[in-house]
């Protein structure tokens, strides 16, 4: 084993820091609610403690360092208990979608055929339809809530992934060690899995790591406009749009959680593209 | 021309499976309008009798040849709830969204492209790297978060920070109330229309910024642009003769690319600045359950994105004499 600081020598400082902020805001995801004298949901003595700006005391004496909302919530807890849910359901979502793109490219990869043609065309259709104004359908049909929104986010996810998988198994197919090890008899599934697969996946990582940034964005994009984590829940969207009618007189409610967001987004979207250019493939 | 035919008949079948899958969609989903629509006193006799006039209470094969049959001479319907004919709904919304969606990625393209170019040649290492943050961290804005900042930066931060008078930006709407709505004042239109295209626009152009200066670094290091420097052209001809031609190419992609994210950034848009246009309305649909509109927007938004991606595609044949081999 190399040591850790050698192992890191060739990460540039741009993914560093991002790595870095990403895990800090994990730690604080989790740590924050769980430390905090106050519940996210919990509603006090809301006159003499709401709209209390960031950095000072509230009408009972108490100190918020990034101030309270129109119910006198502290907004620090609030914002990593929403972290909890705007970080999770863009991963899992992004995760998810991811794993559909694979196995479908794989599919369409490896057999072609019939598969390839109905996987492709299914493929290209949801392409058409602009990724929000399928969510909107499907999460306005099916009712808001966590579980939709993550499944809708993995449906509609997937089609990079797969055109990625697809190609890069097409291309890996039809080398010599493939064809070497369906000679010596390996069965194909043993062969895709086993052989093609691992040499497949690497611009999907990269793919699925930027694909995470826009699933934190849609998530918070439906729930700002109430399809998406239903209030009193915190999510990064939905105190957005809580924060949208004081923004005149509190404009800290709307504007914090965006800036976090756009933090997680930067954040994730320099982390994929340093992976991907040490990859050497260029990010899309 | 076997190239355009076939791209067409591609584009056709397409769109023939983009409605089938939102009419699959929406038929899938549980509940059904008529329980809506019915009065909250209606009986079940007066649900079913509204469910046959408007023709769900047959099968959905004859639900969806009905509707398919009627989409080919043109007809989409008659909306739900506003008792007009969906064409109308949609014509009266789409100019807006035209507008609001055009404008930006115009200004998107001239900006980004103009910037990036800059960039990639002439600027120095640490303006490079400022712009390269502002531009990530822009790219990364949800465009309703954006809206939010800007209306408040330009109402009360105006107020606050001692903006002059013309710089105090309406909030919302597209017209002041206490003016004639059937009469257009375009003075006061356009100072209502500055933030929301601004919203639309910024993100927009910090992705054509981040492209753009990509692909022109890619060219800048091309054999034939270092044989024109070394040829001793003025630097100005080379940016514009030799890297942009080049550059070129891949941005006219990305315009067919980026065009579903300006339609999704347009919802955000109408809905935070209340502007009627094909977002809003497709949000009060999904709200009210009118199918037949959301059909219909559904059937616009996927026709726009493959007339573009088809018009991109045809650019890059003509832009590029490579491509026509193949």
């Amino acid at each position: 084993m190399r040591p850790g600081s050698a192992r890191y020598a060739g990460v540039p400082f741009a993914a560093r820091v991002a790595l870095a902020t990403l895990g800090g805001m994990v730690c604080a995801a989790l740590l924050v609610p769980w430390l905090a004298s106050e519940g996210a949901r919990d509603i006090g003595d809301v006159l003499s403690t709401r709209l209390t700006p960031p950095l000072s005391f509230d009408g009972r004496g108490q100190w918020h360092l990034l101030g309270t909302d129109a119910f006198g919530r502290d907004l620090a807890v609030r914002l990593w208990e929403g972290a909890r849910i705007s970080l999770g359901v863009g991963v899992s979502g992004s995760l998810l979608s991811g794993a559909l793109g694979i196995l479908l490219g794989a599919v369409a990869g490896w057999w072609g055929g019939l598969a390839d043609r109905v996987i492709t065309a299914l493929g290209d259709a949801l392409l058409a339809v602009p990724r929000l104004v399928l969510l909107l359908v499907i999460a306005a049909l099916w009712g808001p809530g966590l579980g939709v929104v993550i499944t809708v986010l993995a449906l509609t996810g997937w089609m990079s992934v797969m055109r990625l998988v697809r190609a890069d198994v097409q291309g890996v197919r039809v080398l010599p060690y493939v064809e070497g090890a369906q000679a010596l008899g390996v069965p194909p599934r043993r062969v895709l899995w086993r052989h093609v697969l691992p040499n497949a996946l690497g611009s999907a990582a990269v793919a699925i790591t930027l694909g995470t940034g826009n699933a934190i964005l849609l998530e918070s994009g439906l729930s700002f406009l109430g399809l998406g984590v239903q209030p009193p829940a915190a999510s990064w969207g939905n105190m957005i749009a809580g924060g949208r009618e004081w923004l005149l007189v509190a404009p800290w409610i709307a504007l914090l959680p965006g800036a976090l967001l756009i933090i997680t987004v930067v954040a994730v979207t320099v982390l994929g593209e340093s992976w991907g250019q040490e990859r050497g493939a260029r990010a899309p | 021309m076997l190239h355009l035919s076939r791209r067409l008949f591609d584009a056709c079948i397409l769109l023939w499976l983009v409605t089938t899958l939102t009419f699959a969609l929406i038929h899938l989903a549980p509940g059904d309008p008529a329980t809506l629509l019915v009065a909250p006193t209606a009986s079940a006799e007066e649900a079913a009798a509204l469910r046959r006039t408007l023709g769900l209470d047959a099968p959905w094969p004859v639900q969806y040849a009905r509707w398919l049959g009627s989409v080919l001479q043109g007809d989409l319907g008659m909306s739900l709830t506003r008792s007009r004919p969906v064409r109308e709904v949609i014509a009266d919304a789409l100019p807006i969204s035209l507008f609001l969606g055009g404008v930006s990625l115009l200004f998107s393209f001239v900006v980004g492209t103009a910037l990036g170019l800059w960039q990639a040649l002439r600027a120095t290492r640490r303006l490079d790297t400022a712009l390269t943050m502002l531009s990530t961290t822009l790219y990364a804005a949800p465009s309703f978060w954006l809206a939010l900042a800007l209306v408040a930066l330009f109402t009360t931060g105006a107020v606050q920070l001692g903006f002059p008078e013309w710089l105090r930006l309406p909030a919302f709407g597209m017209q002041s109330p206490s003016l004639d709505p059937t009469v257009a004042h375009w003075g006061d239109r356009w100072r209502h229309a500055v933030l929301p295209l601004l919203v639309l626009s910024l993100p927009g152009a910090a992705g054509v910024l981040r492209f753009a200066r990509q692909s022109a670094r890619d060219a800048a290091a091309q054999p034939h642009v270092v044989s024109a420097e070394a040829r001793g052209l003025p630097a100005s001809r080379v940016a514009l003769w030799h890297v942009l031609r080049n550059a070129l190419t891949p941005l006219v992609v990305l315009a067919g690319l980026m065009l579903p994210g300006v339609i999704a950034g347009s919802v955000f848009v109408e809905q935070v600045f209340a502007w009627p246009g094909l977002g809003r309305t497709m949000l009060e649909a999904i709200a009210s359950r009118d199918y037949p509109v959301v059909l219909g927007l559904t059937l616009v938004y996927a026709a726009t994105v493959i007339v573009a991606n088809l018009l991109a595609d045809l650019l890059l044949w003509w832009l590029d004499p490579r491509r026509r081999g193949t």
